[in-house]
C-alpha cells in the first residue's frame, strides 16, 4: 500500500482526534474556570475541593488518570453497587478534560489575581456585588491574560488525545498503529501522522490566536 | 509474579496492596531512571537547538526552529512509536528503555531550548557591551559572564520540566518499559483488580511530584539570583 | 441645627500596629464643600476610603446620613454591619480616584451606564440618557465610544467623575483627583469640579494638594496631621491667618513649591 492508500483510514482517525480535542478542551475550559474561581472563593468547602482537584490532576500522570477512569473506576463502582463502566470515548474525554482543566485552573486563577486591585475598589465604590465585580469587571480583563497560556494548553491537549488510542479509541494514533500492524510500513505511516498532527496543531494555534485577538480588542488602541 | 515477587490476593485489599508495593516501587525506580536520562537528553539537545536557533546563518537557524516547532507540536506517543519502529528499519536497534528516554528527551528538548533562549536573552545587553569594551573574547564572555548569570534564571524552569517528564514516563509503557504504570497494569491484567494498583500508582505519583517540586524549589532558593559566583 | 451628613465619632483606624486615625472627631454638613489638606500619612485618604467602605473601622463610629455606616443597630446595640447594610449605605456615596480606575475593557459610555443598569436597575435607555447628560456636563460627548486607553489623563478623570455622578450620590468623595495628572491637564478636571460645586448642592469632600483651588471652592478647609484635625476653618481663616504653628509650617512648605 502506498501513502495515498493510507489516507482514508488515517483521515477517519484524524476526525476522531479532532472531536476528542474539541470535547475535552471544552470540558477543560469549564473545569478551569470552575476550579480557578473556586480556588479564590471565600467558601472553605469550595476552595478545598478546588485545591484538591487541581493538585491531584496536576500531580499525577495523565495516562494514570486515563487508565484509572477506564480500568479502576468500574471496580470501585462494583464495590458500591453502581455501574461506573465508561466507554472509551467518555473515559478519554473525561480524563483529558479533567487533566487540562487542572492546569487551566491555575492560569485562570493567576489571571484573575493579576487584575489591578483598584479595579475592585472602583467596583465597590459603584456598589457592585462581589459577584458582579468578578463577572463584569475582573473576568473580562483577566481573559486576555489567559489566552497565551490557554493556547499552549489547547495544543498540549491535542497531543494528549493520542493517549486515548491506548484504551482502543479509534483516533489517529490508533488507526496508525492498526495500519502499521497490518502493513509493517512504519516509516511511511508514522511520518504521515507526525505531519498530520503537526498540521492540526498549527491550525489549532492559528484559531487560538484569532480568539486571542478578538477578546483583547480593547487593549490594542493606545493613546 | 513480577520481578520474582508474588502478590497476595487471598487476604483482602490491605494485604494485596502491601504485597504489590515492592513491585510498584521497583517500577518507581525505573520511572525515576527514565526521567533522569530523558531530562539529560532534553538538557543537552535543547542546548544544541538553542544555539543553532540563534545562529546568524539562516540556513542553520531555520531548520533548527522548524525542528523545535515540530517536536513541540507532535505527540510524545507518536514520536516514541516512530523511534521504536522506524529506527530498527535503518539498522539502529536500541533497548526499549533508551528508545523511551530518547523520545522523552527529544520532546522536551523543544521546551528546554526555549528556556535556554529566554535565560540567555534575559542577561542584560549591558553585560555583553561591557565585556566587549574590556576586550574579553566572545567564547569567554559566554562561559564566564553570560552563562553564570543565565543559569539561576533557567534552573527553576528546567526543574519544572523534570517534574513534567516524570508525569510523561508512563507513555513508555507502550514499548514495554517496566515503569510504575506498566507494573500496575500487568498486576491488574492478571488479578482483575485494577483499582488497588492504579490507585496506589496515583498516590505514589503525588508523592513523587511533590518531592521533586520541593527539590526544585530548594535548588532555586539556594542559587544566588545575581549569578553563580566565580572565584 | 441640621444633622451632619457625615459624622466621625472618636474613630480609630489601625493598620496592624500603626495607628492612622486616633479617635478622630470630624463632621460635614449637608451641601458643604470641605477640603482636607495635610502631609502624606496624615490619614486624609483613609478618611475618604473608610467612608467609601474600602477600609474597615478599628474603633469608634462613623455616621452617614444619620445612620451608622460600619455598624447596624440590633436590639438597641451597635453590631458590625453586614453586607446588606453596607450596600444600602453605599448608595449615598460616590468616589473619584487618584488613578481614575476606569474599566479599561468598556467604552466611556459603558463605564457610565454599567453600574446604573446593573446595580440600580435602570433600563438601557434610561442609563444611556443619564450618561449622555453627564458626558455633556463634563464636556466629553464626542468620546462616548472610545476606550479609556484612547483618552488622556484629564479626559479619563472627567469620565471618572461622570461615572461616580451617574449613581446620583448625595456625597461625592474626591481622593487627590488631579495628583496623577500632567500639569496642563489639571485645569480641565478642576473646572468640572468647580462647576459641580457651584451648580449643585452635593456634599463634597475632597483631599487635594491644589491649594488655590481648595481656597476657591471650599466652605471649610481641614488641616490633618498625624491622624487628627490640627486646625479647621474657612479658607480665609486657614490660609491667611493659620492659628497653629504646624499649619503655618505646612502651608509655608507647600505654597513655596506650588
Amino acid at each position: 500500500m502506498d501513502w495515498q492508500g493510507y489516507l482514508h483510514p488515517l483521515a477517519q482517525g484524524a476526525w476522531v482526534t479532532m472531536e476528542l480535542t474539541v470535547y475535552s478542551t471544552v470540558l477543560g475550559g469549564l473545569m478551569s474556570f470552575l476550579a480557578g474561581i473556586g480556588k479564590l472563593s471565600s467558601n472553605p468547602l469550595i476552595k478545598a475541593v478546588s485545591v484538591v482537584y487541581i493538585e491531584v490532576f496536576r500531580g499525577t500522570s495523565l495516562l494514570v488518570q486515563l487508565f484509572w477512569l477506564y480500568f479502576a473506576l468500574p471496580i470501585a463502582g462494583d464495590m458500591i453497587g453502581i455501574d461506573l463502566r465508561l466507554p472509551p470515548v467518555a473515559a478519554g474525554v473525561l480524563a483529558l478534560g479533567l487533566n487540562i482543566g487542572a492546569y487551566g485552573a491555575e492560569v485562570v486563577r493567576g489571571a484573575i489575581q493579576s487584575v489591578n486591585p483598584s479595579q475592585y475598589e472602583a467596583a465597590t465604590a459603584l456598589n457592585f456585588t462581589p459577584r458582579q465585580a468578578l463577572w463584569r469587571v475582573a473576568l473580562p480583563q483577566a481573559i486576555p491574560e489567559m489566552m497565551p497560556s490557554f493556547s499552549n494548553l489547547a495544543v498540549q491537549n491535542l497531543k494528549d488525545t493520542a493517549l486515548a488510542s491506548l484504551i482502543s479509541l479509534s483516533d489517529l494514533a490508533f488507526k496508525a498503529e492498526q495500519l502499521r500492524n497490518y502493513y509493517q510500513d512504519s516509516t511511511t505511516i508514522y511520518t504521515m501522522i507526525l505531519f498530520m498532527y503537526f498540521g492540526m496543531a498549527l491550525v489549532l494555534s492559528g484559531m487560538m490566536r484569532l480568539l486571542e485577538h478578538s477578546v483583547g480588542r480593547w487593549r490594542e488602541p493606545r493613546y | 509474579m513480577l520481578f520474582g515477587l508474588a502478590w497476595n490476593t487471598a487476604h483482602g485489599e490491605a494485604a494485596f496492596a502491601l504485597s504489590i508495593l515492592p513491585m510498584l516501587l521497583i517500577g518507581l525506580l525505573v520511572t525515576i531512571e527514565a526521567s533522569v536520562v530523558g531530562f539529560f537528553v532534553a538538557m543537552v539537545f535543547g542546548l544544541v537547538l538553542a544555539v543553532l536557533k540563534s545562529a546568524p546563518l539562516r540556513i542553520v537557524s531555520w531548520p533548527a526552529t522548524f525542528v523545535t516547532e515540530f517536536l513541540r507540536d507532535t505527540p510524545l506517543l507518536v514520536q516514541l512509536f516512530f523511534l521504536y519502529y522506524v529506527l530498527p528499519e535503518y539498522g539502529i536497534v536500541l533497548p526499549a528503555f533508551l528508545t523511551g528516554a530518547l523520545a522523552l528527551g527529544l520532546q522536551y528538548s523543544a521546551y528546554t531550548s526555549e528556556v535556554y533562549r529566554a535565560g540567555i536573552e534575559a542577561v542584560p545587553r549591558g553585560q555583553h557591551e561591557a565585556a566587549k569594551a574590556l576586550d574579553i573574547p566572545p567564547r569567554r564572555t559566554f562561559t564566564h559572564i553570560v552563562l553564570p548569570q543565565a543559569v539561576p534564571r533557567v534552573v527553576p524552569a528546567l526543574g519544572n520540566y523534570l517534574v513534567s517528564i516524570m508525569k510523561d514516563v508512563p507513555v513508555l509503557s507502550v514499548v514495554t518499559v517496566l515503569e510504575m504504570l506498566n507494573v500496575a497494569k500487568i498486576i491488574g491484567d492478571q488479578t482483575f483488580d485494577y483499582l488497588v494498583p492504579l490507585s496506589m500508582v496515583g498516590a505514589l505519583y503525588l508523592i513523587l511530584t511533590l518531592l521533586a517540586s520541593s527539590l526544585v524549589r530548594m535548588l532555586d532558593v539556594s542559587l544566588p539570583k545575581r549569578g553563580i559566583p566565580l572565584r | 441645627m441640621t444633622e451632619p451628613i457625615i459624622l466621625f465619632d472618636k474613630v480609630v483606624k489601625k493598620f496592624g500596629e500603626f495607628v492612622v486615625l486616633n479617635e478622630l472627631d470630624f463632621h460635614v454638613e449637608p451641601g458643604e464643600k470641605v477640603t482636607i489638606i495635610g502631609p502624606s500619612g496624615s490619614g486624609k485618604s483613609t478618611v475618604l476610603r473608610m467612608l467609601m467602605t474600602l477600609e474597615t473601622i478599628s474603633g469608634g463610629v462613623i455616621y452617614v446620613g444619620g445612620q451608622p455606616l460600619w455598624h447596624e443597630k440590633k436590639n438597641g446595640n451597635l453590631v458590625p454591619a453586614g453586607q446588606a447594610h453596607l450596600r444600602k449605605m453605599r448608595t449615598q456615596l460616590g468616589m473619584v480616584f487618584q488613578q481614575f480606575n476606569l474599566f479599561p475593557h468598556m467604552t466611556v459610555l459603558r463605564n457610565l451606564t454599567e453600574a446604573p443598569r446593573v446595580v440600580l436597575g435602570l433600563s438601557q435607555q434610561e442609563a444611556r440618557e443619564r450618561a449622555e447628560e453627564l458626558l455633556k456636563l463634563v464636556g466629553l460627548t464626542e468620546h462616548a465610544g472610545k476606550f479609556p486607553g484612547q483618552l488622556s489623563g484629564g479626559q479619563q478623570q472627567r469620565v471618572g467623575i461622570a461615572r461616580a455622578l451617574a449613581m446620583r450620590p448625595k456625597i461625592m468623595l474626591f481622593d487627590e483627583p488631579t495628583s496623577a495628572l500632567d500639569p496642563e491637564l489639571v485645569g480641565e478636571v478642576l473646572n468640572v469640579i468647580r462647576r459641580l460645586a457651584e451648580e449643585h448642592d452635593l456634599t463634597m469632600l475632597m483631599v487635594t494638594h491644589e491649594m488655590r483651588f481648595a481656597r476657591e471652592i471650599s466652605d471649610r478647609v481641614c488641616f490633618f496631621d498625624r491622624g487628627k484635625i490640627r486646625e479647621q476653618g474657612t479658607p480665609e481663616e486657614l490660609f491667611t491667618a493659620p492659628k497653629e504653628e504646624r499649619t503655618r509650617e505646612f502651608l509655608r512648605a507647600v505654597l513655596e513649591d506650588g
